[in-house]
């Protein structure tokens, strides 16, 4: 195995892992703002309880987030040293900023809506509640702005072998980051919304605490309804076109057009095959790729065949099953949360135990296409690591061996499968034991608290 | 003149870090052996309960600020310090984890192997950032093209081609180490009560001591290992107030300690750590990170920084960005201050 190869799976592995927790801390975030204004406006203590239930699985997977989430800060040095020090005066800058406007509002307000609810007037409470929403989204939008620096990168010059900043607001405002910005948090939306709505259906089934598992699945399917749509349309839509227009090797790597063609067929499955240049056992609707990218059925798509070899994305088959599972998970999330909602509103969702297991078992998948939704982003990118202006070959730390790499990516293997391990006893407990005020929580107020 | 302001702000960043995470990973060593019961150890957690997590986001904040004020720097020191930094990692994973997770299985055997592992892997913890200040104290075997790499050990003596590990870096880990036990057990004095709080003010005596003597020890290795460490402070002798300010500070710890003036001596404690780190800064300006072999291979601030555009649209935002950070800093340490309170409920 190269060096090159044991760095990259060291940077997918750990934020793959790392991306698992925020998606959902990023997206409950909103929907615990959602039920304390509920609680507030109404008074209601039930909305209360659910919004601190919330909270204790909020904090949990923050935790497992921040823990994961340092290695990465680290990572850029540790593992991509050339990298670091080429682009440093660039993407230092948002990265930083994450630091310095995020980290510090997010886990100072945490800390008060988590400890500090005794402490604070109910109207302070709301605004912690608001105030951690609004961090963790300034959180990802740095983030993105990083990576989309790397995907499209604007406003810079090169000094001396270097990248800096010319514009700050170009930065920023980079196109490229507003559309995946969009995309990806409509994405934590439909992860929170999935989850929150998979756990009041998992209430109903169990014929227990119903009362809450209503409220659940009330705000769940209300706010998955409509991130299952925006990811769709207009966020998907409009980053799609954007990066076919600016990644044609991506785009064409995504839909394995190996050959531009007018009128393309969108295929909605099938296996690539590099050696051939064909794909094998493809379904594919004619002319439909066509439409979507250029709105009109007989444009011409660009395929590989215009793209020099060495610059063709370089796991293809990977970023095409990436992409489609990606796709075809977001169109089963909208089918299924148009149908929910239809009973919602019918008011016949609480009883129709066929929608409620559906809504149950699909939790997962939100999880499974945020994921694949990176990995089409970050291997649509190769072989580039700066598109077009550093390849991922040239950014590796060149010091740190293959051996050493390794030896470190199997005690981060080791750590996180303890990790994964842990989270699944604790959400499992905290699920099973509901909303309501825990026997031993009450009792450990006699004797002292718990953190 | 950027040079010197971005110094002195990563230097910030780090006294900050320090500062402040430093007492939760004091009372995380001390936890092991001060408290007696549930009870206790229910207010020892809670004493840091609400506010570890933000301090620990002063080493995120920095470590972005070293990123892109010195990309250079950033790029050599953490691929050169490649094993030890990741076993920094796997510690702040399993503290972080086993520090909130403890309370939510209510469980003897798990709550004591957490207790255990948030207690050793707060001590290694303090000890790998003590040696890793002296390892940049002393100097890596740097390369021409700026990059290095350290095993974790070779024959534990500093000398041309050292390891993470040796006798001068180890007792740079002992210091640190005894000053954050130390710093820890004047903040548990603050933020709990009874006999607790008395043991803990008990303890800070011969940690003191032993504080005190590795401190000289420190001094003199320093300006052993290396002597330029001292041109500095002979160019502008007004600065040797920073030496004495660290000993001022430590009298300061002694006496209010003894005067059951826990406030006092715990800002004793900060301004100590303050005057370590900014004398030790100052000991090495302008090099960021001295060459073993060679000092024309030095990481120096010129070398390193980011161009002026890049730092001065920084400065603006960092600014701000900071000034807001120290605001919300005050505003928890100001809703959670006085003695812990056990009786509240939490996640």
């Amino acid at each position: 195995m190269t060096a090159e190869l044991i760095h990259r799976l060291h940077f997918a592995f750990t934020i793959t892992f790392h991306y698992l927790f925020p998606q959902l801390t990023m997206g409950l975030a909103l929907l615990i703002v959602v039920l304390k204004t509920v609680a507030l406006k109404t008074g209601s203590e039930q909305w209360d309880r659910a919004a601190r239930f919330w909270g204790r699985i909020f904090g949990i997977n923050f935790v497992f987030g921040v823990v994961t989430g340092i290695p990465m800060e680290f990572e850029f040095g540790t593992n991509w040293a050339q990298f670091a020090r080429v682009s440093g005066g660039v993407i230092g800058q948002p990265l930083a900023m994450e630091g310095v406007f995020s980290f510090f509002l997010e886990s100072a307000f945490l800390g008060l809506f988590l400890y500090g609810e005794k402490r604070l007037s109910k109207w302070m409470h709301w605004f912690s509640a608001l105030m951690v929403f609004v961090g963790s989204w300034i959180s990802g939008f740095f983030i993105i702005v990083t990576d989309a620096w790397m995907q499209h990168p604007v406003a810079y010059e090169q000094v001396n072998g270097h990248y800096e900043v010319l514009s700050f607001w170009q930065l920023l405002m980079n196109p490229w980051g507003l559309l995946q910005y969009m995309h990806n948090m409509t994405g934590a939306v439909v992860t929170g919304a999935f989850v929150m709505a998979a756990v009041g259906a998992f209430y109903l089934l169990e014929g227990r605490l119903d009362n809450y598992g209503r409220i659940f699945l009330k705000v769940g399917v209300i706010a998955g309804l409509v991130a299952s749509i925006a990811i769709i349309f207009p966020t998907g839509d409009l980053h799609g076109k954007y990066v076919a227009h600016h990644q044609p090797a991506a785009m064409a790597g995504m839909e394995a057009v190996f050959k531009s063609e007018s009128g393309a067929g969108l295929v909605l499955m099938g296996q690539p095959n590099e050696e051939t240049g064909l794909i094998d056992n493809p379904i594919v609707l004619n002319n439909v790729l066509s439409f979507l990218i250029y709105g009109t059925t007989m444009a011409e798509v660009r395929g590989l065949d215009t793209i020099p070899h060495d610059q063709w994305p370089t796991a293809l088959p990977l970023l095409f099953y990436a992409y489609h599972i990606m796709a075809g998970l977001g169109t089963w999330f909208a089918l299924l949360m148009i149908g929910s909602a239809f009973l919602l509103w019918r008011g016949r969702l609480y009883g129709a135990r066929w929608a409620l297991w559906a809504l149950l078992l699909s939790f997962p998948l939100p999880y499974i296409a945020n994921t694949a939704g990176w990995m089409t982003a970050e291997l649509g990118r190769q072989p580039w690591l700066i598109y077009g202006l550093m390849r991922t070959s040239q950014g590796f730390s060149h010091t740190v061996s293959a051996s050493n790499g390794l030896f470190t990516l199997i005690g981060f293997m080791g750590l996180y499968a303890l990790l994964g391990l842990l989270f699944t006893v604790l959400m499992y407990r905290e699920i099973s034991h509901g909303p309501e005020p825990k026997l031993a929580e009450v009792k450990a107020v006699q004797v002292g608290g718990a953190s | 003149m950027m040079g010197f302001i971005w110094f002195w702000l990563v230097a910030v960043m780090i006294v900050g870090y320090v500062v402040l995470d430093g007492f939760d990973l004091g009372v995380g060593v001390l936890h092991l052996f001060l408290v007696r019961d549930e009870a206790e150890r229910q207010a020892t957690l809670r004493a840091i309960g609400p506010v570890w997590d933000g301090n620990e986001v002063w080493l995120l904040a920095g470590g972005g600020t070293l990123y892109f004020a010195f990309p250079l720097l950033y790029a050599s020191a953490f691929s050169g310090f490649y094993l030890p930094l990741m076993i920094v990692l796997w510690l702040l994973i399993l503290r972080g984890v086993s520090l909130e997770l403890r309370n939510h299985i209510d469980m003897g055997v798990w709550r004591a192997l957490l207790d255990g592992l948030f207690g050793i892997a707060s001590a290694l913890l303090a000890i790998f950032y003590g040696a890793a200040l002296a390892n940049v104290l002393r100097g890596v075997p740097l390369r021409a093209d700026g990059y290095f790499f350290l095993p974790l050990w070779t024959n534990w003596k500093p000398g041309q081609s050292p390891g993470i590990l040796d006798w001068y870096t180890v007792i740079g880990g002992l210091v640190a180490l005894v000053s954050l036990t130390l710093h820890g057990a004047l903040w548990l004095v603050i933020k709990v009560s009874g006999d607790l709080a008395e043991r803990a003010r008990r303890l800070v005596r011969p940690l003191w001591f032993a504080l005190l003597g590795l401190t000289i020890v420190s001094l003199i290795t320093t300006i052993g290992v290396r002597p330029e460490s001292l041109d500095n402070y002979y160019r502008y002798p007004f600065t040797f107030v920073v030496p004495a300010g660290v000993i001022a500070s430590l009298i300061g710890v002694w006496v209010w300690n003894r005067n059951h003036e826990p406030v006092k001596a715990f800002l004793a404690s900060c301004f100590y750590l303050f005057f370590m780190l900014a004398g030790a800064c100052w000991g090495l300006y302008p090099t960021l990170l001295p060459a073993t072999s060679n000092s024309g291979l030095d990481i120096t601030l010129e070398r390193a920084i980011s161009g002026p555009h890049t730092l001065a649209i920084g400065l603006v935002w960092w600014s701000f960005g900071m000034a807001l950070a120290v605001g919300y800093v005050v505003f928890v340490y100001s809703r959670f201050k006085g003695k812990a309170d056990v009786s509240e409920g939490g996640h």
